[in-house]
């Protein structure tokens, strides 16, 4: 068994952050991601990114993952990568189990990241396993990846902000988006998005939701129904809508899995996606030296996830001996550009959920 | 309604335009009827035209005097939620963004667009920027009747 001092479980920006800084700070460092390439859900995403310069506002998604990579590239004397990997077991004793090639390699850690991001939640309605209905993450990842159409003509369900960057992505590729769907009374994400979609000729339908897929063999025709004020389906509001491909995007969840199998307290919070870590000021988890960032600690934006791993990345590096001389500093900069990113109304349910999960702050 | 459908009501974009003389020269309009953490319009404008301070979830406030409208904010926000208006004899002259392809040609006409999809008038296409900096987002010059000024949002090629 390899010993490493600190791993990192996860490439996608949480992850990329924290490696760097880490390794700014003289530490050793093991990220480990299972995709082929490293960058998270950022390679896909083909949009200008909100928030201030220092998380690299108005720079595409893909451009951002390029730069967090190659931050790291810099430091690749002290960071080791290893993709097409994934971390299948954490143990009491500082090890964590991957697989990697068909083979299983154990390595004990000083300090562990975890930033394994979220998964995306499904819908349950009639027929929702036929294929042409697909997660937003594949659409993202068949298009914009690989250049291949998931369909021509489709239907968007979920009207935060994934379910309208991704109907916008879908136009600029050439798809016809034939409606987006929202159970709830109001647009979910940002205004800008939904305008921008409105603008196109894009049918925004609030209330309104998919009650069942039809199809021989794949999606011909969707069904959708209008909800009331207490989300109860209205009776003859029924309409057929004729697509090839459905979208869902209904939301994230917090990928917890390798956390309650090291023993962690989570809690469930629904502010944050579902099962979370309880957490200190500097994302340490109830287990001594392991720490999260990113969407496993709440499904927040990309900005975040950035900025959370670069805390992380140093506050895990002190802990095992390679704190720096401007040390506070730094965190508490971090720690400022969270807040500020969270404190409009849109970080309203994400300040209730991390309420709920902070131990004694000990920053 | 803006929550309802994403189309922002007339007196909200209104509220975003300055007084008919004051266009006389382009200046940019900022649709961002929202708190929303970010602020790429106010550090992007090199004439310290656009305001949102230290928090980043203020809605950004433009000094008309000092807008010069040149439209760099235009293709810096990640939203597309600025153009800048200018109003010339007749016509409203705007730049906007666009991130579709084909990319308009200039002297083309083109359809005019309102903040609904509705297709409401004729739009010549003035002029296509595209550097580096803009990063794949255009800036198109065009041109519509004076009458559209306030319903005018974007342009879509005819054959769609």
């Amino acid at each position: 068994m390899t010993n490493k001092e600190l791993i990192i479980v996860g490439g996608g920006p949480a992850g990329l952050a924290a490696a760097y800084t880490a390794a700014q700070t003289g530490c050793h460092v093991l990220l480990i991601d299972r995709n082929p390439q490293m960058g998270g859900q950022l390679i896909k995403q083909t949009h200008k990114f909100f928030g201030s310069e220092k998380q690299f506002a108005k720079t595409r998604g893909l451009n951002i993952a390029k730069k967090l990579i190659s931050d790291v590239e810099t430091c690749s004397d002290r960071i080791e990568i290893i993709c097409d990997a994934t971390v299948v077991g954490l143990y009491a004793d500082q090890v964590v189990n991957v697989l990697h090639n068909e083979k299983y390699y154990k390595y004990h850690f000083d300090a562990l990241i975890i930033a394994t991001g979220a998964g995306e939640k499904m819908l349950a309605f009639e027929n929702n396993d036929l294929p042409g209905i697909y997660g937003a993450g594949a659409v993202q990842t068949l298009m914009n990846l690989y250049g291949v159409l998931p369909g021509q003509n489709i239907v968007m369900v979920g009207s935060g902000n994934i379910g309208l960057i991704v109907s916008y992505q879908l136009i600029q590729a050439g798809v016809h988006v034939k409606a987006l769907l929202e159970a709830a009374p109001k647009i979910g994400g940002y205004k800008v998005h939904a305008s921008k979609l409105r603008r196109l000729g894009v049918d925004i339908l609030t209330q309104t939701t998919i009650q069942r897929a039809i199809g021989n063999g794949c999606v011909n025709q969707i069904e959708t129904i209008e909800l009331d004020d207490s989300w109860k389906p209205i009776k003859g509001t029924e309409k057929l809508i004729d697509v090839d491909a459905v979208c869902i995007a209904v939301g994230l969840s917090p990928l917890y899995q390798l956390l309650a199998m090291g023993g962690a307290e989570l809690k469930y919070v629904p502010e944050l996606g579902g099962m979370v870590p309880i957490v200190d000021g500097l994302h340490q988890t109830t287990i001594n030296n392991i720490f999260v960032a990113g969407d496993v600690a709440g499904v927040e934006e990309a900005s975040s996830a950035i900025v959370e791993g670069y805390l992380s990345g140093l506050a895990a590096a002190a802990k095992i001996g390679y704190q720096q001389p401007d040390y506070q500093k730094s965190i508490a900069d971090y720690q400022q550009q969270l807040k500020n990113l969270r404190s409009g109304p849109f970080g309203a349910k994400i300040r209730a959920g991390l309420k709920k999960v902070e131990a004694k702050t000990n920053a | 309604m803006l929550d309802k459908t994403g189309v922002a009501t007339p007196e909200q974009v209104k509220s975003r335009f300055p007084q008919p003389e004051q266009l006389l020269k382009p200046k940019a309009i900022i649709e961002c009827y929202e708190d929303i953490p970010c602020n790429p319009c106010s550090t992007s404008c090199p004439f310290h035209a656009i305001e949102i301070g230290d928090d980043i979830n203020n809605q950004p406030q433009l000094n008309v005097d000092l807008c010069t409208g040149c439209g760099i904010c235009v293709t810096s926000c990640p939203g597309l939620a600025i153009m800048t208006a200018e109003i010339r004899n007749n016509l409203a002259i705007f730049k906007i963004p666009y991130e579709f392809l084909p990319y308009p040609e200039p002297n083309s006409i083109w359809n005019g667009v309102n903040r609904d999809g509705k297709v409401i008038c004729d739009a010549n296409i003035v002029k296509v920027l595209l550097t580096n900096k803009q990063d794949k987002t255009v800036l198109v010059t065009v041109s519509v009747d004076k009458k559209y000024l306030y319903d005018f949002v974007t342009v879509r090629n005819k054959n769609e």
